[in-house]
């Protein structure tokens, strides 16, 4: 039980119920329409829509931008829902710094695409698939992203 | 449907509702707030394995049963499959993404997601996202 508390200290239900929510996500986009439903792809494809070089219209980008964008907005959506109904209704702040917001997220962007997928495209669709390539991916940004969180811990606030 | 960018309102209501408890997930388990990321990448809450797990089971239950029990989606079109490649730009990519999320515990789900829970500093990582991706495009060969 102590092991458990200092594992989770703020407790390890919410984590698991969240992640079956998630996977439930992930399965009812296949069920209906097939689709693989990874989160940064949106990033590029909807550059698509205002940029004409060949990099963001390739089919792969001109041909998912719809339905990327409807799966972006249920995000917001879903998170809207527990923020109504099971929240206290404040809403959430973090105390990141704004640079490294920016400058973290145009890593996250940047590297995201560069290697063709995040924590849902390869974390969770691509272990979901067996690719052993995302099981590398992960190994990868898990490592550089613990080095990093830990250096910058010094430093940070 | 890839090739048919036009949807039918029954494939937008589904795109929407996987997106909607994907979202509700991440929400739930508190993945939207840097700050219990961070703690999880500095070895102090491992709740994450516990979301990554989750929601990888159920993934993998779906991705292997569902095209062996139905011919294809209940929507028509066919299964797709996610192929990943190992290569140096999997590498170098994976690599840097893990910097920039190791430096502000937001990644692409969360920083969508976060923006219906009110947390408007988010838009700075959304942004940073954006532009990153737009960089990455730039400098690619189609």
């Amino acid at each position: 039980m102590d092991s458990t508390l200092s594992l989770f200290p703020l407790g390890w239900q919410h984590y698991l119920l969240g992640g079956l929510f998630i996977g439930a996500g992930v399965a009812l986009l296949f069920v209906f329409t097939g689709l693989v439903g990874g989160m940064s792809s949106v990033f590029s494809s909807t550059w698509s829509y205002l940029l004409r070089q060949p990099y963001f219209q390739q089919a792969r980008y001109t041909g998912s931008r719809g339905w990327r964008l409807v799966y972006a907005a249920g995000l917001v959506l879903g998170a809207l829902l527990w923020w109504l109904g099971f929240s206290d209704g404040t809403p959430l702040t973090t105390e990141v710094p704004v640079w490294a917001l920016l400058v973290g997220g145009f890593l996250v962007g940047y590297g995201a695409r560069l290697g063709n997928g995040c924590t849902s495209g390869h974390g969770i669709c691509g272990l979901g698939s067996l690719q052993w390539p995302s099981l590398l991916a992960v190994l990868t940004f898990m490592a550089t992203a613990f080095i990093t969180a830990n250096l910058a811990a010094g430093w940070m606030v | 449907m890839s090739s048919a960018p036009k949807m039918t309102l029954g494939q937008f209501l589904a795109v929407l509702a996987g997106g909607a408890l994907f979202g509700f997930g991440l929400a739930l388990s508190t993945m939207v707030r840097p700050e219990v990321v961070l703690s999880f990448l500095r070895f102090q809450d491992f709740g994450l394995i516990l979301v990554m797990g989750g929601a990888v089971v159920v993934t993998l239950l779906a991705y292997l049963l569902l095209p062996r029990l139905l011919g294809q989606p209940l929507l028509g079109g066919y299964f797709h499959q996610h192929v990943a490649h190992w290569n140096r730009d999997t590498l170098v990519g994976s690599a840097l993404f893990g910097v920039g999320w190791g430096l502000c515990g937001v990644c692409p789900g969360p920083a969508i997601a976060g923006l219906g829970t009110g947390n408007w500093s988010l838009l700075w990582a959304l942004a940073g996202i954006a532009l990153g991706a737009l960089v990455q495009g730039l400098r690619a060969k189609a």
